[in-house]
């Protein structure tokens, strides 16, 4: 990660060393601050339920328990019980995985697609960036969700769609915080020096370009996790994303809903793990663009 | 800036374009017939073959896009083969509820944002400042659906204040206005963060120009020179924020009326695609995107027209 203004790339070298030095104190900074405290915690929280889920979750989140359906919170079952008696809890904790199967997955694709289009823009030809950017402004105005129901419409609901409706309405923001940073960059002293000596393009943009972008990239995917966490409940929660009997958490929800007069704990148990997660990306996110890019605050 | 303006418009066609040949391209790529994929399981031959005749299916697949574009360009979006209806008019029937449900949730949103804004740009970095930025990431991270089914749950069901589903007796405002209540909280919620925000933002740039100085030091009341003299620059890259985020709203919009089962286009997308019926998904598509572009567009001219220097060049 670097902090490099992209205006002055020529201390690029320079800010790279005192950035190891002042790496604990950017940390400290993070950390001390409330709201990057609040967002680490949350975070890690989120990890480590997803990833553990299954040593975690006191029964198979699928096992029915019909004696004990429609279950308030009750020490068998802290969380309560659906309609069919199975476990809230042990479904909300294994609903953390899709969440965030969807959220690494949709948002590594598309980072690794929006540093190629980015690089292609802003290094390319002048008609290639116009064709992009037109691309992605187009892309960027649609009614993400509106179109994303078409799509389901037709080819009926799965997970991997989810993913390509994410994956296809995020790439926009990476490759224009790319093309930007790689158009300042591409008629500096250093590279251009460096062109001159015979390095290849791939050469600078793999060792130059990318590590100026790198740090940047990682704070947008952090703030773009609960767009994609959303995304995914959202569609779920229609009826129009992961499978019965797939425990989501926007199919918890949806479970809970059709439910509400009967029990509320389905909608407070599938709700709170969605909120906690969306806010501690966004407390998160923002922390880090304070302490490593302040620049970043002002495009979004 | 006429150059600029002529970009815009010619953005929001290319935006239109894109939305038809996608929807078109959609249909088409899949394996298989496209009117049987287009009608679901349910359709008769009959109706199959209807649709495919009104879609010319037997023609070369680039004169189907034509003939295609052309109806949907002169407003003609086909008819839903099973209700014998215009898909236009369906659509276009279900279209203000939205709109109506989408521009309160705005507007209570900016009732309580912009003023919220404005204080915490006064005051930097005072307690009202601080909790202001609190309140404002909260509202912005929580999901508008879940605000829905929370409100719902909360004020509909346990607390029985407001009614739990519907829109209202047809007629009767005061009981429409009544069932509009937590659908538009739901839909404004998130609006309340992203306004603060940005008029907090603009209004600290606008705060530190001469001409407010100026006015602060003819001896103006504070409270004048911020609500008659900044605000109204401050607001500019507001208005444009709306019209960007109105895709937002409508989305928001989409999830309330299924939650709290009022009429209006979400709905229909919603029940259109649970029913496999993609013709009139398809004009609800279109004609939504329509009207977005249009508000985009709308904003942009609104900024152009509101912002001095900005006319002055035209």
């Amino acid at each position: 990660m670097s902090v490099t203004p992209s205006e002055n790339p020529a201390s690029a070298a320079l800010a790279a060393n005192t950035f190891r030095g002042e790496g604990g104190r950017k940390l400290r900074r993070l950390l001390g601050n409330w709201q990057g405290l609040t967002g680490v915690v949350l975070v890690m929280m989120f990890l480590a339920s997803a990833i553990f889920a299954p040593l975690l979750a006191p029964y198979d989140p699928n096992a029915l328990d019909i004696p004990a359906r429609l279950s308030g919170p009750t020490w068998q079952h802290i969380a309560g019980t659906d309609q069919l008696g199975r476990d809230t809890f042990s479904r909300v904790l294994h609903g953390g995985r899709v969440a965030l199967y969807v959220a690494t997955i949709g948002i590594s694709v598309s980072m690794v697609f929006g540093l190629l289009f980015g690089m292609l823009a802003g290094y390319g030809p002048r008609w290639l960036d116009n064709t992009l950017l037109l691309l992605f402004d187009v892309i960027r105005s649609f009614p993400t969700i509106i179109i994303g129901l078409a799509a389901v419409a037709l080819l009926g609901p799965s997970l991997n769609l989810i993913l390509a409706i994410v994956i296809v309405t995020t790439i926009p923001a990476y490759a224009r915080l790319v093309r930007t940073s790689t158009m300042a960059l591409r008629n500096t002293e250093f590279i251009i020096a460096e062109r001159s000596l015979g390095v290849t393009l791939s050469g600078i943009l793999w060792r130059h370009i990318l590590p100026n972008v790198i740090g940047p990239m990682f704070i947008l995917a952090a703030m773009d996790v609960p767009v994609v966490v959303t995304v995914e409940a959202g569609l779920s929660f229609l009826g129009l994303g992961v499978l019965p009997p797939t425990a989501s958490w926007g199919s918890i929800l949806n479970e809970g809903y059709l439910l509400i007069r009967q029990t509320p704990w389905p909608i407070v148990a599938g709700g709170i793990p969605l909120v906690l997660t969306t806010l501690g990306f966004t407390f998160l996110g923002e922390a880090l663009r304070d302490v490593f890019d302040p620049r970043l605050a002002k495009g979004h | 800036m006429f150059h600029y303006l002529l970009k815009r418009i010619g953005l929001s066609v290319v935006i239109v374009l894109c939305a038809l040949l996608a929807l078109f391209l959609l249909l088409h790529l899949i394996p298989g017939d496209p009117a049987t994929i287009a009608l679901g399981p349910r359709a008769t031959p009959e109706a199959i073959a209807r649709y495919a005749a009104k879609m010319h299916l037997d023609e070369p697949i680039l004169l189907q896009f034509q003939i295609y574009l052309f109806n949907a360009l002169s407003g003609d979006l086909g008819v839903d083969v099973f209700s014998e209806r215009s898909v236009t008019r369906i659509v276009l029937e279900a279209l203000p509820s939205t709109l109506i449900l989408a521009a309160v949730g705005l507007l209570w949103a900016a009732l309580i944002g912009v003023p919220l804004g404005c204080i915490s740009a006064v005051r930097p970095n005072s307690w009202f400042d601080r909790l202001t930025g609190v309140i404002s990431v909260a509202t912005i991270a929580i999901p508008s659906f879940l605000v829905s089914i929370w409100s719902l749950l909360v004020f509909a069901v346990i607390l029985k204040w407001l009614p739990v589903i519907g829109a209202g007796e047809p007629g009767d405002l005061a009981d429409q206005a009544y069932h509009l209540v937590l659908p538009a909280f739901a839909v404004g919620l998130s609006w309340v963060g992203y306004l603060a925000r940005m008029v907090r933002a603009s209004m600290l740039e606008v705060m530190n120009e001469t001409y407010i100085r100026a006015a602060h030091a003819f001896g103006l009341e504070p409270r004048t020179v911020v609500f008659r003299y900044a605000l109204k620059v401050a607001i500019l890259p507001t208005i444009t924020l709306i019209g960007i985020g109105f895709g937002g709203l409508l989305s928001s919009a989409l999830f309330a009326e299924i939650i709290f089962t009022r009429p209006g286009v979400g709905k229909l997308i919603y029940d259109m695609v649970m029913n496999r019926n993609f013709p009139v998904v398809q004009g609800a598509v279109l004609i939504t995107t329509g009207v977005y572009v249009l508000i985009n567009l709308g904003a942009d001219l609104v900024v152009a027209w509101l912002d001095p220097r900005v006319r002055d060049s035209l």
